[in-house]
């Protein structure tokens, strides 16, 4: 008798929903999410927002450093990108920010096309630092061309208005992340059950080999810079609407860390592991945050070192599950699952 | 070209030789680390400062004599970078070359959060050991602690060079290097190499560091010298040392250079910039840097 998650075919496989308790879990999932405004404060509306757009950020990251295995540093520079582009076509042009948003995406795919262009014959390492010394050069721009981004004074950014409706409200703005997020979980997901997320992990786990059996990873290679700083672009975009203001500061090499830790804590190269990440990596400095509250009566100067106690936990956070659990939660939450899908037999 | 225009020109050379000398020095400590466990130490600009800060702690807090803390700073990042070499990276020995990047850059976040919180984000002027008295040489203005840099940056590079070339230690490096398998067979100790090599990397990092904190004081966005340092490293190659110091010169006297005749036109940040822009285009065309050992694969 076929036990445990046994399947017949690929179709089986393919399947986004392997079981239908999967299906169920999510819808219950979903609505929760759906009915947490209403019963929310300000303070956590606000921090679930910059929770989808960090998950839409992650989403793209996952995409060319964990599916397609192309090392970025530059993060963030796709962020300020999208984030610059759209508020300033909405300042400048007057562009809706319905309008704005995939236009701040593709204008960030168009610079990841850019960048792709000298990294195609680079690896590991070098692509590393040309990605960092992308990020340089944007960060520069922003900073010297006080003409058009008023340098390090920061931009204020007008209020979005979607097809006539004002998203006036952090609430407002809430359920559209959310439902901006979930479109780019399905197609994240559905990416890799086609050919171009195939051809991804293809030349992922070997290049050479991917080449051999008919791989374009030229075409392929640039197609995944482009697709993740698409993500970046609306991100960075949604981010710049979140803040109501945007400036170089927000837009620093930490915050690439940041989403690199987030998408390594969550499991490179999965999906869901994205969402994890972002959980556990929000999760984390509040706590440390409401710790510091308690304890900032006995050691007052804690709460001028804040910033770097979160990004210090960063740092330690990457090392960890690098050296204890490299495929991070969503590893973890597998081998829990398979652990009791067999229970008590946890040797399958 | 008039007299004073040349003496400009001059005093830029001399500037860019002084802050190429830094970087040759950090780009030393790169080198030293990847020429013998061809791992690429994204923290070392953070290595740097952690060496910097602890010789200002003891100099400072301790009221300890300058030549003393030196080298107690010495014994120090050895012990750090040995560390950090059996604590970190031992465990991630076999792992892809994304997980290795990874975890120097949260090695890299985690240290300068350190520094941050132990000491603050405020620039500190590190007290100068030297006269305050600047000297002259042909006409050119020089500062003790910025003769001490190129100095020290000279004896380092000798000494690195000769122990590479000249030791039976620096062979057993260079093979380890070459082939880890087939170095562990000859009997070498390649955990023994590994340390030494994370222990002289990291003292040739608080070298820098406390160069680079006589000459500018110290605050924790000096680690991110270590990025900077990085068109430098790959100019010369990641694997030669004479490349690492030759690329640190190139990169230091052309940021002066652009940053005396460019930055009237770009701005400031020029200086910086023109480095990476340089990467850029080196990596376009040469995608294992000008020096760097060659390994072709056509996809």
């Amino acid at each position: 008798m076929p036990s445990g998650n046994y399947k017949t075919s690929y179709r089986d496989d393919a399947k986004i929903f392997q079981t239908i308790w999967v299906k169920a879990w999510l819808f219950v999932f979903l609505a929760l999410l759906l009915v947490f405004p209403f019963f929310a404060g300000k303070y956590l509306i606000y921090l679930a927002n910059l929770m989808g757009i960090a998950v839409i950020g992650v989403l793209g990251l996952n995409i060319l450093t964990g599916y397609t295995g192309q090392i970025s540093l530059g993060h963030s520079a796709f962020l300020a990108l999208g984030a610059y582009a759209s508020t300033l076509l909405t300042l400048r042009l007057g562009v809706p920010f319905w309008l704005s948003m995939p236009l701040a995406g593709l204008f960030s795919a168009l610079c990841g096309l850019l960048l792709a262009l000298p990294c195609l014959r680079l690896r590991g390492l070098y692509l590393a630092i040309v990605t960092f010394a992308f990020y340089f050069i944007v960060e520069y721009t922003i900073i010297h061309w006080n003409g058009l981004t008023n340098g390090t004074g920061g931009l204020t950014v007008p209020e979005p208005n979607i097809v006539g409706l004002a998203v006036d409200s952090d609430r407002k703005l809430y359920f559209l992340i959310l439902g901006l997020a979930i479109l780019g979980l399905i197609f994240a997901k559905n990416l890799f059950r086609t050919e171009a997320g195939r051809a991804f992990i293809a030349i992922r786990d070997n290049d050479v080999a991917a080449e051999v059996i008919g791989v374009n990873v030229v075409r392929y290679k640039i197609l995944a810079f482009m697709v993740c700083s698409f993500y970046a672009g609306v991100a960075g975009s949604l981010y710049a609407v979140t803040l109501n203001f945007i400036g170089p500061e927000h837009f620093t090499f930490l915050m690439t860390i940041e989403y690199l830790a987030m998408g390594l804590v969550g499991g490179i190269g999965t999906i869901a592991g994205s969402v994890f990440g972002v959980l556990f990596m929000t999760a984390l400095p509040e706590a440390i945050r409401m710790l510091r509250d308690a304890l900032s009566s006995h050691y007052p100067f804690l709460v001028s070192r804040m910033s770097d106690l979160q990004s210090g936990l960063y740092g330690l956070t990457i090392i960890l599950f690098l050296i204890f659990e490299p495929t991070g939660l969503f590893g973890l939450w597998l081998r829990i699952k398979n652990y009791w899908l067999a229970w008590p037999y946890s040797y399958r | 070209m008039d007299s004073t225009s040349f003496h400009i020109f001059s005093q830029l050379m001399l500037s860019g030789v002084i802050a190429g000398s830094i970087y040759g020095l950090i780009a030393l400590g790169f080198v030293v680390i990847y020429k013998s466990t061809t791992v690429v130490n994204f923290a070392q600009g953070e290595i740097m400062m952690l060496g910097a800060y602890f010789c200002y702690y003891l100099v400072v807090t301790h009221h300890i004599p300058f030549l003393p803390a030196f080298v107690m700073t010495l014994v120090f990042s050895a012990l750090l970078g040995i560390l950090v070499e059996m604590l970190i990276l031992r465990p991630m020995i076999g792992e892809p070359i994304f997980s290795v990047i990874m975890i120097t850059v949260g090695l890299a976040t985690l240290l300068r959060s350190i520094v941050g919180f132990v000491w603050g984000h405020e620039t500190l002027p590190f007290p100068s050991p030297f006269e305050d008295a600047t000297f002259e040489v042909f006409g050119l203005v020089v500062a003790p602690a910025e003769a001490a840099t190129i100095v020290s940056a000279l004896v380092l590079f000798l000494a690195l060079f000769a122990f590479f070339k000249y030791s039976k230690l620096g062979l057993a490096t260079r093979a380890t290097a070459f082939d880890q398998r087939w170095a562990f067979l000859m009997g070498i100790s390649v955990r023994k190499i590994f340390s030494l090599a994370w222990a002289m990397s990291a003292m040739v990092a608080a070298v820098g560091g406390i160069l680079l904190g006589l000459v500018g004081g110290l605050e924790p966005n000096m680690s991110f010298i270590g990025m900077k340092v990085f068109p430098a490293v790959v100019l010369g190659g990641l694997e030669s040392i004479v490349g690492a110091v030759v690329g640190g010169l190139v990169i230091g006297v052309s940021e002066s250079l652009a940053g005396g005749y460019l930055s009237n036109w770009l701005g400031s940040g020029v200086k910086e910039l023109c480095a990476f822009c340089v990467l850029l285009i080196v990596l376009m065309f040469r995608p294992y840097g000008l020096f760097g050992k060659e390994e072709i694969i056509r996809v």
